[in-house]
């Protein structure tokens, strides 16, 4: 039986258990008095949930540990003159040759003693698919007989289901913070894995970043050098382009956007400016090769000034048109939602718009503003398809953005892409990389949170 | 037949001599969008003394105050039609800045609203915004003038650096009316001030107030009766956007001609 079919067994199983508990309680002469602990649907919930959650529980587990079983199968069945004395690698080997066979994909002359196996690997297949829908049809039944029977007057279930869809919902609300606390380890035991190689004082102090590694013992090169100064100069020289041209672009348009536009501009230029920031990054990196990359040497080449191609202005003044939409977003939110009472008390008092915009209602979105700009921060340093795509590979000591510089995630991906073995530290800086970067943007976020937060209860 | 309304201090019904007319509006109608809140108001506000608008929610007698310093303005569907004249000038003429106009005409709002700045800060905005000052000195100066005018000083003179939000509510409203006057206005628009106030802060600003007419023109929008007849020395009662009565407030209170008048002042209507 197919996985999907499978799959909607326990709804199907659920929506019968609901429908027997429901008109089993409704027996009860006692309906509508108000006597019964429970109402009829709630007895019908409770042996639903009952159903349905242990259901995919079991699902779950059943094809979560079925390749291992039957990997086992396989290692059983083999012939002893197959695996005796066998690598694990050789092992491995046989068992995708069994799988193979069995899914029909044979090259030249298997085996037999292979071919065997596939048969035996076959029937254990089906067994398996055939297995589950029936242990989870057995479990669901005998879990609503048991129930249904135990329906009475006093029996409190809603209260139990209440608990079992608390229960869901924590157990949803747990899953993406275990999702992060996940990334975060991984980020963290493969980053001190390079740390235990390279110190962390040359990584965090060091000045020369070249993650090249000898091969071989013989070769000739370098022995690398994992300073990351300059891809964090990098980094931040392109952050800082980019904010340069978003935080006044943003600011501006969002004080048009909150008080000068009339609605009906407000409601075509608005969603045209978020509609930034649902360009992929991909189509901004094409836009920075280009067009502005192109035009940038042009038109500074023209009055003498030498401009590297892979310069930081680059991807940095496109990453800045990314981020208008952040800021200008947020910070509208915060100028229209200082109270209309502040603004009336300023007009009230002979001021000017531009008067209280500057005096009274920029002073009190502050935090709102600040909060925009930590946002789209974060957004600047961990932005990687613009990067890879204008700036360069070089890691330059530099702040100019006429040079050209590299970035923390242009270098993950670099050290990252082809053939890759994770044992020594060119591979490994790449988690160096990438923790700093998390560490970093996580700290901005947390803070920028924070600032939003105290402004949203300034005026509640 | 007047029982129930109860007349504070006599010194403001002390008979006023007849005051010059301040400001004055005739025939007034404003519309929002398609509808119509004032059906042509006539009403005369005399300098310096009180002048009440009362009457039921949604009478317009807001809408009419706000016109008087054109804050309808920023209602972007809001239009105005008819004559308001402040000292004989049309303030609707294209001649008039409105940010002039504005610093002779303050208003002061229903709801407290201090800047969230220093309470030094509230009251130098608008001396600030209109250059004022001759020097830092000379700012102070005005800041405290207008604290104590609004008989706030005592009570922050220590404190002037700290947060204007931080004050009581009753402490915010006279910050609010200290900020008012500290641009010298000649006429102060109040519009419900002490709604949003307890009883011992609303005892506070009406008394300020009354101390306050000696200096401005007040307009004051009441749904209280009882502070209408404490403060004020005319008052006009607004029914659905038109004028009802209008007369000194002893006589509206007494003896009222309108039957809408004597219902609504008597608690039987609104």
């Amino acid at each position: 039986m197919s996985t999907s079919i499978t799959l909607l067994i326990p709804l199907l199983l659920g929506i019968g258990g609901f429908i027997v508990a429901t008109s089993r309680a409704r027996r009860f002469s006692d309906v509508g008095s108000g006597k019964m602990h429970s109402l009829p649907k709630y007895h019908g919930y409770l042996v639903a949930l009952s159903i349905i959650v242990p259901a995919y529980l079991i699902i779950f587990l059943w094809l979560f540990f079925e390749q291992s079983v039957l990997r086992g199968v396989i290692v059983n069945a083999l012939p002893d003159a197959l695996t005796n004395g066998a690598t694990p690698a050789q092992v491995s080997l046989l068992i995708s040759q069994v799988q193979q066979a069995a899914s029909g994909a044979t090259f030249g002359n298997p085996d037999p003693a292979i071919v065997e196996v596939a048969g035996r690997l076959r029937e254990a297949v089906v067994f398996s698919r055939w297995a589950l829908p029936l242990v989870i049809v057995l479990v669901g039944l005998a879990t609503a007989a048991v129930l249904v029977s135990r329906i009475a007057k006093r029996f409190r279930a809603r209260n139990y289901s209440e608990a079992i869809m608390r229960g869901l919902l924590i157990f949803c609300a747990t899953l993406s913070i275990l999702a992060t606390l996940g990334i975060l380890l991984s980020l963290l035991f493969e980053g001190l894995q390079f740390f235990s190689r390279v110190s962390p004082i040359e990584f965090f102090f060091g000045t020369r970043w070249d993650p090249q590694i000898a091969i071989r013992p013989d070769q000739i090169g370098s022995s690398g050098a994992f300073g990351a100064i300059p891809v964090f100069m990098g980094t931040l020289t392109i952050a800082f382009t980019a904010l340069f041209v978003a935080i006044p672009v943003g600011i501006f348009a969002a004080i048009y956007m909150a008080e000068f536009a009339s609605p009906h501009v407000r409601g075509v230029v608005k969603p045209l400016i978020e509609l930034l920031a649902g360009i992929p990054t991909i189509v901004y990196g094409f836009f920075a090769v280009l067009v502005i990359s192109p035009f940038i040497r042009e038109w500074l080449g023209s009055i003498g000034i030498a401009v590297s191609p892979t310069a930081a202005i680059v991807p940095g003044l496109v990453m800045g048109v990314m981020l208008i939409p952040f800021i200008s977003s947020l910070s509208d939110d915060a100028i229209t939602a200082v109270p209309q009472s502040l603004k009336d008390g300023s007009l009230g008092l002979g001021a000017n718009r531009a008067e209280t915009v500057t005096k009274v209602l920029l002073p009190a979105a502050l935090p709102g503003i600040v909060g925009g700009v930590l946002l789209a921060t974060t957004r600047a340093i961990g932005e990687t398809m613009i990067v890879v795509m204008a700036a360069g590979l070089t890691a330059n000591m530099t702040v100019n953005p006429l040079q050209g510089v590299t970035t923390v995630t242009v270098q993950i991906v670099a050290l990252l892409t082809g053939d890759t073995e994770f044992d020594n530290p060119k591979t490994l800086a790449a988690f160096g990389l990438g923790l700093t970067l998390f560490l970093a943007t996580l700290l901005l976020n947390l803070v920028a949170i924070q600032i939003v937060k105290r402004f949203r209860e300034q005026y509640d | 037949m007047m029982e129930n309304v109860s007349f504070a201090t006599a010194g403001a019904h002390a008979r006023a001599p007849e005051m010059p007319v301040k400001m004055f509006g005739r025939k007034v109608e404003v519309f929002y969008g398609q509808k119509q809140a004032l059906h042509g108001v006539d009403l005369e506000i005399p300098e310096r003394q009180v002048t009440a608008l009362i009457g039921p929610s949604g009478c317009g007698k807001s809408t009419f105050l706000r016109c008087l310093n054109r804050m309808n303005d920023t209602v972007a569907i809001a239009r105005v039609v008819g004559d308001i004249r402040l000292d004989g000038e049309d303030i609707y003429d294209k001649s008039i800045d409105v940010v002039e106009l504005r610093a002779r005409v303050g208003m002061v709002f229903q709801k407290p609203n201090p800047f969230p700045k220093s309470i030094f800060e509230n009251v130098a905005y608008g001396p600030r915004i209109h250059g004022l000052f001759k020097n830092k000195a000379h700012l102070q100066e005005i800041v405290e003038t207008s604290l104590k005018r609004a008989g706030l000083f005592e009570e922050v003179k220590d404190r002037l650096d700290e947060p204007g939000t931080g004050l009581s509510g009753g402490q915010q409203q006279r910050l609010c009316i200290a900020r008012a006057i500290a641009v010298s206005p000649e006429v102060i628009l109040m519009d419900e001030p002490c709604s949003a106030l307890d009883p011992i802060a609303t005892a506070t600003v009406e008394e300020l107030i009354d101390e306050l007419k000696q200096n401005y023109t007040i307009v004051i929008v009441t749904h209280s009766m009882q502070q209408a007849a404490r403060v004020s020395q005319r008052t006009a009662m607004f029914h659905l956007g038109r004028i009802v009565e209008v007369g000194p407030t002893e006589k509206m209170f007494s003896n009222p001609d309108d039957k809408r008048t004597q219902d609504y002042i008597t608690g039987r209507f609104g």
